[in-house]
């Protein structure tokens, strides 16, 4: 039976995240509500050609796609995955803006065509000149999800090795329409921290996850990405249910996770939706966090991921992650779960190799 | 050896019919559906043509029973009519007595309401309700929601391959025993969004759009829902289902050119077309007809037409666009032409290429013009969408 | 005639988001597309729109831009010969 390892990573995201050290000797939990990229130098990975259209977002994409192939010494993917929940919103929003104040007038095509949801995952094929598979999820929090659970099926089926990312980006007009109706934290209730923020709303966040999957191990291997399920939306009460089912599926037990991550947002309406599994199904087991660095996004999943298989390859977790104090030696078993306003739900199994 | 995954039921709506049946009697009728837009106020009104469903918005939200504090975009309401059908048509009744999915696509997602109040949003709160269903994927929830699905619920957009993407991953889901039945497809609405994208890009037509004429304009933009009910052989068997057509052969390859034109040699599409048939195992030589993406684009059309006589050479089998019945529905085309295609084996047609005059000069192709009583074991449906997107789907008679 | 070369190199330059370039950068002369500046048929789409905009000529038909957009030269000699603004 085919296997799938995380062979490369590249990770654009509020923080440093140009190398894994780096990371942690800069990291720091966000304290504005609105919180963009920390940009890499785009020239370093884009012809001026290509990039001058490009919005910032996709250019995260690109670069975080660049980077997760190089490490993995892969050239030309067999599939390249994109999973993003809003799409192109820079562009969207300029060129709808566009017709509205120009009355449909003089409106010109650079901003329809880099609006397309595709257009990440689009401009990778082109910079690589790749005609494998393409494909792009957009499907709120388990676009990246998605992904996953395509390239799953596709190693599974002999494919060697796929790139899979999820991106979103900041833009303007959606972030006016979120904070007109309170998906955004009101900035004065973070003076003492995410979780204790003790309102609605998020950190609105942005960045750029990509994968490289591949059936063989290398010695880039972060882990082995096991097994993906997600469930568009599971009634009160019942994800704990879902939560041992998809253990049991791959036999396994909650005692035998060495790590749960989980996307704890600071939203005081769907935060208790872990709070509950922290304090029941998952209380003896080690529980860290991580939209405290990267505010949240609809595939920030990946963001957590990355962390994820960081802490795979290193088996150590870092204090600033910990929800609870439990600990262990070895980090066999990873589940990170997560769900965005109470749906979209997904779970993800890693584990160490 | 399994002849492929199970199609079990359709639904649809477009210009030519609200239904499977109508969209059946306009395709054999030859009536297209194409005429000057009524429903939305842009200034191009007078300059192009479009593929308009007569349903206003009202009508949609009373035929689907929805309450006044609905937040549904045309899309959604499009796509939970056509979704509706397709599992009436598959005689589902308990659809969680089996592991069922949804798995839609779409481009314009809520994007019509987005626009339509894009200023007002600042001033008044009774609109703000649209803002939650602007992304794409809210579409499929609400279509899902509405179906009782809540496990495998995804969006696929992909541009104008969308929906072929879609129904691609359903039936590798079954085929990988993750799913018992997937319902897959897509849906689009017309919006200012896209008619001026599209008027920018300089490919709309100002006539009735001409597939693969050497003096074709452009392509006229349409709206349309389309889903396909696909089961697994287990399923099939315990409910001892009906089914319509096989989904053979699928393939998706990327033509890595440009972003929205495609290359003149038609490189991506004549890789989505040879992976397609090594799916499904047959030759060539074996497709009865091709219901080829056409959109009427000098682009496109000379694009495909080469991308044709690469993988058939100078056997290309009997093909036709029906875009020129619909117009070009964006995410929902693939899924009104896989509609098409069963309903070409079904009832043994093939559906004529609307408004053919002359052919290309370069490739020489001439499509079907008539409607024509053909026995048809396979079907070959191309989507070809920006960002290189080449998608083929193969449909096989049950 | 060579003022305007001066304002469509600017304009060039600002509306295809040629950040790399300065107007002395490109000769009048100079290949537009292709080898030259190495602009692609979504730019041609973009001058049309400019042309519209600036100066009042309309283009219908995407495929007479090529002759139009060859260099500098040859869009500010369209420009002089057809603009109505």
């Amino acid at each position: 039976m085919a296997h799938c390892y995380i062979n490369g990573i590249g990770c654009v995201s509020a923080q440093d995240t140009s190398d894994y050290k780096t990371f942690l000797e800069n990291q720091f939990e966000l304290t504005e509500n609105v919180v963009h990229v920390h940009k890499p130098n785009y020239r370093d990975y884009i012809k001026p050609a290509m990039s001058r259209r490009m919005a910032n977002g996709v250019k995260n994409g690109v670069v975080a796609a660049t980077l997760a192939l190089r490490e993995a010494g892969i050239e030309n993917p067999e599939a390249i995955i994109t999973g993003t929940g809003m799409g192109c919103t820079i562009d969207s929003g300029k060129f709808l803006k566009n017709i509205v104040e120009n009355d449909e007038q003089f409106l010109t095509p650079t901003s329809f065509i880099q609006s397309t949801h595709n257009t990440v995952g689009g401009q990778i094929a082109l910079g690589l000149k790749c005609k494998a598979y393409n494909v792009t999820y957009v499907h709120n929090a388990t676009s990246f999800e998605t992904s996953l659970i395509d390239a799953l099926l596709m190693i599974k089926d002999n494919e060697t090795n796929i790139l899979v990312g999820g991106i979103d980006e900041i833009g303007d007009y959606s972030l006016s329409l979120h904070q007109l109706v309170g998906y955004v934290k009101e900035q004065d209730t973070l003076a003492n921290g995410l979780l204790n923020s003790n309102s609605s709303g998020v950190v609105y966040g942005e960045g750029a996850q990509f994968f490289a999957l591949e059936n063989q191990k290398k010695t880039t291997t972060y882990a082995e990405l096991v097994d993906v399920e997600i469930y568009d939306s599971i009634a009160k009460n019942d994800v704990e249910a879902k939560l041992i089912q998809f253990l049991k599926t791959n036999n396994l037990d909650v005692s035998d996770l060495d790590l749960v991550v989980l996307g704890n947002n600071g939203d005081i309406d769907f935060d208790p939706i872990y709070n509950d599994l922290q304090n029941s199904l998952l209380k003896d087991t080690q529980q860290i966090y991580y939209k405290q660095l990267s505010g949240e996004y609809l595939t920030v999943s990946s963001f957590g991921l990355w962390i994820a298989s960081q802490i795979c390859k290193t088996q150590d977790v870092p204090e600033f992650l910990k929800l609870n104090s439990k600990k262990v030696t070895t980090i066999k078993n990873i589940l990170l779960y997560n769900q965005y306003k109470g749906e979209s739900h997904s779970f993800t199994l890693l584990c160490s190799c | 050896m399994s002849k492929g995954v199970a199609v079990t039921g359709m639904g649809i709506i477009s210009s030519i019919g609200n239904n499977l049946e109508e969209n059946y009697q306009s395709l054999v009728s030859e009536k297209q559906g194409i005429s000057k837009i009524k429903k939305i106020k842009t200034i191009h009104k007078n300059v192009i043509k479009v593929g308009e469903i007569d349903y206003t918005n009202n009508e949609l939200v009373t035929l689907l029973g929805l309450s006044d504090s609905n937040n549904y975009s045309r899309t959604a309401m499009l796509g939970e009519l056509a979704a509706k059908e397709a599992v009436k048509n598959a005689n589902i009744t308990d659809i969680n007595k089996y592991r069922t999915g949804l798995i839609s696509a779409t481009s314009v997602g809520g994007m019509d309401m987005t626009e339509k109040f894009y200023y007002s949003q600042f001033k008044e709160t009774k609109n703000r309700k649209y803002i939650a269903s602007h992304d794409a994927g809210d579409t499929s929830k609400k279509i899902a929601e509405s179906l009782g699905i809540t496990g495998f619920v995804s969006t696929i957009s992909t541009a104008c391959s969308s929906s072929a993407n879609a129904i691609m991953l359903g039936a590798r889901l079954i085929k990988a025993g993750k799913i018992d039945r997937v319902i897959v497809g897509g849906s689009d609405c017309l919006s200012k969004f896209t008619i001026n994208g599209f008027k920018t890009l300089m490919i709309l037509s100002e006539t009735d759009c001409k597939p693969f004429d050497e003096n074709r304009t452009g392509l006229n933009l349409g709206e349309a829902a389309a889903f396909l009910v696909l089961e697994s052989d287990e399923v099939v068997k315990n409910e001892n289902k009906k089914v319509l057509a096989y989904v053979s052969g699928y393939a998706n390859a990327n033509d890595a050119y440009h972003q929205t034109a495609s290359s003149e040699n038609g490189e991506g599409a004549t890789l989505a077309m040879q992976k397609a048939l090594k799916i499904a195992k047959i030759k060539p030589t074996e497709i009865d007809y091709i219901n080829a993406h056409g959109t009427a684009t000098p682009n496109n059309d000379h694009s495909e037409s080469s991308a044709l006589i690469n993988v058939f050479g100078a056997n290309v089998p009997d093909f036709s666009s029906t875009k020129a019945y619909t117009g070009h529905t964006l995410a929902a085309a693939a899924a009104i032409e896989a509609v098409y295609s069963i309903l070409a084996i079904q009832n043994e047609i093939i559906f004529p290429n609307l408004n053919f005059e002359t052919p290309i000069t370069d490739t020489l192709l001439v499509p079907k013009t008539e409607v024509t009583k053909k026995e048809i074991q396979h079907v070959l449906s191309n989507s070809f969408g920006f960002g290189g997107n080449c998608s083929t789907l193969i449909f096989s008679k049950a | 005639m060579e003022n305007l070369k001066q304002e469509l190199k600017a304009k060039i330059i600002e509306n295809l988001n040629l950040e790399d370039f300065k107007v002395e950068d490109i000769d009048d002369n100079d290949s537009l597309f292709g080898d030259g500046l190495g602009l692609d048929s979504i730019d041609a789409l973009e001058l049309i729109v400019m042309l519209d905009k600036d100066y009042g000529i309309k283009i219908s038909d995407p495929k007479k831009g090529k002759d139009i957009f060859e260099s500098i030269q040859t869009m500010a000699q369209f420009i002089m010969d057809n603009k109505t603004k």
